[in-house]
């Protein structure tokens, strides 16, 4: 075989490819690994495998505070982001059907003023969203994430499921609305179905943005009993004896396990909501 | 005919009746807040208190007695202005090297995807705080190739770069934007450029650069909004230090709105950021008008 230019580049590549692979991955398993070891390893080693592995880190990160287990805070975090999700996807979708197969005069300056929500900076709108919820009693209760979901505060996923509508022809809600259907019928029964790739980006993007907000969480949450898992975390490391910090890890690492799973099982949603419409993480 | 205008007229309360969800939460969520925060920017304001007016008094102490607002600032605007570009540039860097037709590429997006679907997520920042202290993973592989160790995150020259190589690091989604991009670049124009015998450097600046520019430029302002408000490493890694020398100015508005209850300072603050987004995106909007191209003559 001769060894032309060409190919020498190419190889050239792969290995940059493969180095900053392993760059981008490293800090990863490094984490993964590290939960295994025992406390001085963590600090004094450079191997990335457990030297002599620690196998009940799991079990006793898992107790938390003594009273409140990670049990606990898992659960409160599936309640806080599964109603979010679903209000989420379900009210994006509703509005964007609005937008997308009904004329209306004010439509234009609507949709102008829905997009440039995008750009909105949620620092400007937490504090006198605090003092609000405040006052309405939500403090310490998931509404705070709950009720903006409801009523489709989310304009990047109606934009994204707006360019998903204009992509189905109208001639199926055409052939359902003769066949005796009304408007709402021909958004459940045609459309929803349809938009199944779009409904399932929007809700994964959703599911990850609000299992690792911490900010919100931070401000509307204070007692430990609700809890979701971030702020069980970060009250770990606050807390945390110089002993057991290969159990913070460990919970590190289960925090990060439904995301990673989600990503995996639904890799093709991902690229997809990505290029669709947007930018985020 | 009379049928015929009821029935357009049904139709068009329906389209309001579909979008009323968003009207109402714009008005209760968005609106409403935008405009209580203009108000108790105005004011004395510490939650158990009613608000009082009190003109520019909040704006006053911040540019004339409050020294922490222009060191969140400065270290604001650094961070920005260092995370933001190294990000771009490699995503865009990466994705470029992605698009030439290699075996393997979706095995390598994927793998330099996986950071960045975990975003501002706080066991990431734990992670980074294990990494990089003095004693940490970093310094003890930079030890092992003997390459002086770096106080990465004591150092107060140091830190504020430490934090933005964790949102380097997180350059994945713009990657897979660009790679979408770069895919809708016509293969022809890099025909004709080989004719008239371009090089690939010159290539990328004259064809893909133009080519791309709506999606780079809508990336990067989405990137700047969120850059300036970035709050969970800064506060989980470093709370601020050493020194402030990474107290953001997101950090200086939480401690003032949640830990002093200053409401009304921590709006007028909210204002101040909200004005520098606005100012920053309106500098760049003018910019990229002149260098965006747009394939449809950029009609909306």
């Amino acid at each position: 075989m001769k060894i032309t230019a060409r190919t020498v580049r190419t190889i050239i590549i792969y290995a940059a490819m493969t180095l900053l692979g392993i760059l981008m991955l490293y800090p990863l398993m490094w984490m993964f690994f590290s939960s295994f070891k025992t406390n001085q390893e963590i600090f004094g080693g450079v191997g990335l495998l457990p030297k002599e592995p620690v196998w009940d880190t799991y079990k006793n990160g898992w107790k938390g505070t003594g009273q409140i287990t990670y049990l606990m805070f898992f659960k409160n975090t599936f309640l806080l982001v599964m109603p979010t999700v679903l209000f989420t996807v379900f009210s994006s979708a509703i509005v964007a059907y609005g937008f997308a197969r009904f004329k209306f005069r004010l439509k234009k300056p609507l949709f102008i003023l829905m997009i440039s929500t995008l750009m909105l900076p949620n620092a400007i709108l937490i504090i006198p969203r605090y003092l609000l919820f405040n006052k309405l009693g939500w403090l310490n209760t998931y509404l705070p994430f709950i009720m903006p979901a409801a009523f489709a505060c989310y304009p990047f996923f109606i934009y994204m499921m707006i360019q998903f509508f204009r992509g189905l022809p109208r001639d199926f809600d055409e052939a359902a609305t003769i066949d005796g259907c009304n408007t709402f019928q021909v958004f459940m029964k045609i459309l929803l179905p349809l938009c199944k790739p779009a409904l399932f980006s929007a809700a994964i993007f959703q599911f990850i943005w609000t299992w690792n907000d911490f900010f919100n969480s931070l401000i509307y949450v204070n007692s430990v009993k609700k809890f979701p898992i971030v702020l069980a975390l970060r009250m770990s490391l606050d807390a945390t004896s110089a002993s057991n910090w290969n159990q913070v890890l460990a919970m590190s690492v289960l925090s990060l396990l439904p995301g990673t799973i989600l990503f995996f099982a639904a890799q093709k949603y991902f690229v997809e909501g990505v290029t669709s419409a947007g930018v985020k993480g | 005919m009379l049928m015929k205008v009821r029935k357009k007229i049904n139709r068009e309360m329906l389209g309001y009746l579909y979008i009323l969800p968003w009207i109402l939460g714009f008005m209760l969520f968005q609106l409403y807040p935008l405009m209580a925060s203009l108000f108790y920017a105005f004011t004395d304001f510490s939650i158990t208190n009613t608000p009082v007016f009190v003109g520019f008094a909040n704006f006053k102490t911040m540019f004339f007695n409050d020294p922490l607002f222009y060191k969140s600032l400065g270290n604001t605007l650094k961070y920005v202005f260092m995370s933001v570009p190294l990000k771009i540039v490699t995503a865009l860097l990466v994705a470029v090297i992605l698009n030439q037709k290699l075996k393997g590429i979706n095995f390598y997006r994927t793998i330099y995807y996986i950071p960045s679907i975990f975003g501002g997520s706080v066991a990431i920042s734990i992670l980074w705080r294990f990494l990089f202290m003095d004693s940490g993973m970093v310094n003890r592989l930079l030890g092992v190739f003997h390459i002086p160790q770096v106080q990465w995150l004591s150092s107060p020259k140091v830190a504020l770069f430490t934090l933005s190589l964790l949102s380097v690091w997180q350059f994945g989604s713009s990657m897979v934007l660009f790679l979408a991009a770069l895919k809708q670049v016509p293969e022809d124009l890099y025909e004709a450029a080989k004719i008239d015998g371009g090089s690939g450097i010159h290539n990328f600046f004259t064809i893909t650069l133009p080519m791309i520019s709506s999606v780079l430029f809508f990336n990067v302002l989405m990137q700047l909004v969120n850059a300036f408000q970035d709050f969970t490493g800064a506060f989980v890694i470093t709370n601020g230090g050493p020194l402030n020398s990474t107290y953001l100015f997101a950090l200086k508005l939480y401690d003032e709105a949640f830990t002093y209850y200053k409401m009304g300072y921590a709006c007028a603050l909210s204002w101040v950021l909200f004005l520098l987004i606005l100012a920053f995106t309106a500098l760049f909007f003018r910019f990229s008008e002149a260098v965006t191209y747009y394939e449809d003559g950029g009609d909306f």
